[in-house]
């Protein structure tokens, strides 16, 4: 009679298999904040772990928390992502550790220093290729690989940045905005092939890249982001904005009048 | 000559932060303006110091009450976000942890894995190495000591960059220094703890209601083989209900129960209170309640560890409960000799002010030496008390509880201390002078200047 007692029963048992299973997880720049934390909760529920990063004594101590929280599995590559280059045998070379791939997690990405980014090419550059050709680099590889497979989960970091230039941070705006489009095009490519694409959209969240920035001890609490996205992944949404809240604030945004927006201070 | 001119913010500048509002201890006195810098990883200290004009001080979460965790225009290097899990042996219980985790943090891991902390301070919102900064205690002194004595090891970084892992065996000296030490040795950048075994979350609790000194201290005799005991005092009341109060004792529960992590506190203190309201008629009600809350003369009951360890954590931001003037801690430790005749005069005193002091808190310590330098506890009782900060009041009773502690023979407790003079902690603390050569010369404090003065630079 009511609606409300219908459960569609694929959702409790698809919930299940993923409290039960563990999942093979890549994370491609695994010393960032919230890549770190989502590690710990996945680490926590005994998931396997492929973790890169450039830093080798701090991808260390970010394996050695997950291991001891209980990951079933976890290895570890030291790589420079901005050399695309090697990107193949890299990838590769995770996905035999893990024993195939579940999710492929993209957390890689800089702030930059937008006052030199506006001046010097080469600044803006830097910041457009590690947060952008990079992953475009990854994200290709990927997609082929899922695709062939017809199975996994793609989930990229971009941020809610790339939503509207704004003239205090538009060079990193930019590159996320490119990624933002590219994703949102991968996924509207092979999600019929069956492989979940999710573009998740964090707003201004308390980690080390935000430090310093004003107003920094109001940004979101990077555990309780973590929960909201490793939750995403599980449910293979599309679009995630995280918190929930920076979906409006961004409508809100975009709605403002160029002629309006290009006068305020944002 | 340009080598010289450094500009601070060059190398460190992207991982750091001047903070706004100022760092705070618990207490909220003093205020002093720092430049607050953060740090994520082991690798960011000395580099996050580099340049820095007026001495810096590792910090935690700012729970100690006084200045201990200041600097006065220096530099804070604030740990909490190096808090990582770096090893856990489930057979021997030995969990090595990045220095900022705090111990709610560490419960979480351990409670649900059969293991719980060898030592519990009042709060779990403390970093572990602030616990071994500041060695402190819990309700298990008479049977485990202090924390420190349940760290095997840690690493310490020195200003000049030099690492060295520190255990009874190696550098043996500078850990003897650094537990207790009140992060002016060096960094410390992870450390090992010896967790100890439960089977339950549930602690047996039993409240006995006293009256009076030596009744405390029948029950103090009559419970050494009680894990946990600490007594809540009344020291507003005089006459026949002088020095009454509840002696809470408790043991972990043997029989094997779910072991469930906690939930997260949802209750935060909303308001600073204006400074009249904790007055001597509120408080006196308070404890006049409190006392008759227990109906009886003995209770017992099957209580959470939270509530029993940690009752003041169930509100976050309790302190803002004493306003914008903030509170001041004084705790002594008297040694048997003079404990009973001392904390009986002591109390007098404190009815005899008519100062208002809620959460007192009586306790007996037991003989298991700390191999801290500068640990606080000593055999003995123990005393702390709060007053909200009425200056030309309680800053007069503190310096008169000060001066008796030390004609008693005790001493005070650094992290619960805003007041003490020079001369006082060099009396408490005559090992001090050694203490200072393990001292890193780039790191002090506002209460290392307070009690040492210029000496505390020995550049």
């Amino acid at each position: 009679m009511s609606a409300t007692h219908v459960v569609d029963p694929s959702i409790s048992s698809r919930r299940a298999a993923a409290a039960s299973e563990p999942k093979r997880i890549l994370v491609l720049g695994a010393t960032s904040g919230i890549a770190e934390a989502c590690i710990r909760l996945w680490a926590g529920r005994g998931d396997h772990l492929f973790l890169v990063a450039r830093n080798a004594g701090r991808l260390a101590a970010v394996a050695a928390d997950a291991g001891t929280r209980g990951a079933a599995f976890v290895e570890t590559a030291v790589a420079d992502l901005d050399r695309t280059e090697h990107h193949g045998d890299l990838l590769a070379h995770a996905i035999n550790a893990l024993g195939g791939l579940d999710v492929a997690y993209l957390a890689l990405g800089v702030l930059g220093e937008q006052p030199k980014a506006e001046r010097n090419f080469h600044d803006a550059a830097q910041i457009i290729h590690t947060n952008y050709m990079a992953p475009v680099s990854l994200l290709t590889w990927l997609a082929s690989y899922c695709a062939q497979r017809h199975a996994g989960t793609i989930a990229v970091l971009s941020s809610v940045a790339g939503e509207r230039g704004r003239k205090s941070n538009y060079v990193y705006g930019s590159s996320k905005a490119g990624l933002t489009a590219f994703v949102d095009g991968l996924r509207n490519r092979i999600d019929r092939e069956g492989v979940r694409v999710i573009t998740i959209k964090p707003g201004p969240v308390k980690t080390s890249m935000t430090q310093g920035m004003k107003g920094q001890e109001r940004f979101a609490d990077v555990d309780k982001v973590a929960v909201s996205i490793v939750k995403s992944i599980d449910r293979g949404n599309d679009i995630v904005y995280v918190p929930g809240q920076w979906r409006l604030i961004m409508a809100v945004i975009r709605a403002i009048p160029e002629r309006v927006f290009k006068k305020l201070n944002l | 000559m340009p080598s010289v001119v450094e500009n601070p913010t060059t190398s460190a500048a992207p991982e750091t932060t001047p903070a706004k509002p100022p760092f705070e201890s618990w207490g909220r006195y003093p205020v002093y303006d720092a430049d607050v810098r953060s740090i994520q990883w082991q690798d960011q200290f000395p580099r996050v110091i580099d340049g820095v004009h007026h001495g810096a001080l590792p910090v935690g979460m700012g729970r100690s009450y006084g200045d201990v965790c200041l600097l006065k225009e220096g530099t804070l290097v604030k740990t909490t976000g190096m808090n990582r899990l770096l090893g856990f042996d489930p057979a021997t219980g030995v969990l090595t942890a990045e220095a900022g985790i705090t111990l709610a943090q560490i419960l979480d891991f351990a409670v649900p894995r059969g293991y719980f902390l060898p030592v519990s301070p009042g709060t779990k919102y403390v970093t572990l190495g602030g616990a071994i900064a500041n060695d402190i205690h819990g309700k298990n002194h008479h049977v485990a000591g202090t924390f420190g004595c349940h760290v095997p090891q840690f690493e310490l970084v020195r200003s000049d960059g030099t690492r060295l892992r520190c255990s009874p065996r190696e550098n043996p000296d500078l850990y003897s220094a650094t537990i207790g030490g009140l992060g002016l040795t060096g960094m410390i950048t992870w450390a090992q703890l010896r967790l100890k075994r439960i089977v339950n979350r549930q602690i047996n609790y039993e409240g006995i209601q006293f009256h009076g000194i030596d009744e405390f201290l029948d029950l103090t005799a009559q419970s050494q083989n009680i894990e946990y005991t600490v007594s809540w005092i009344d020291v507003t009341s005089t006459g026949k209900n002088f020095a009454r109060g509840i002696f809470m004792q408790g043991d972990h529960v043997q029989i094997p129960g779910e072991l469930k992590p906690s939930r997260a506190p949802k209750l935060t203190f909303p308001l600073e209170l204006p400074g009249w309201v904790l007055n001597g008629a509120t408080v006196g009600l308070f404890n006049t309640l409190f006392f008759n809350k227990q109906m009886k003369h003995r209770v017992t009951a099957l209580q959470d560890y939270e509530p029993f360890f940690y009752p003041l954590d169930a509100v976050l931001k309790w302190n803002k409960m004493y306003g914008k003037r903030g509170l001041l801690q004084f705790q002594y430790a008297i040694p048997w000799e003079h404990a009973r005749e001392g904390t009986i005069a002591i109390l007098h005193e404190v009815a005899k002010s008519g100062l208002a002091s809620f959460l007192a808190v009586l306790k007996a310590f037991g003989d298991v030496p700390s191999p801290g330098m500068m640990s606080f506890p000593k055999p003995g009782i123990t005393l702390a008390l709060d007053f909200p900060i009425k200056p030309e009041k309680s800053f007069a009773l503190f310096d008169r509880l000060a001066e008796m502690t030390y004609e008693f023979g005790g001493r005070l407790y650094p992290a619960k201390d805003a007041r003490m003079t020079a001369p006082q902690f060099q009396a408490f603390y005559p090992q001090w002078q050694r203490f200072a050569r393990y001292k890193d010369p780039a790191l002090t404090s506002s209460f290392w200047e307070r009690v040492v003065g210029a000496q505390g630079f020995m550049k």
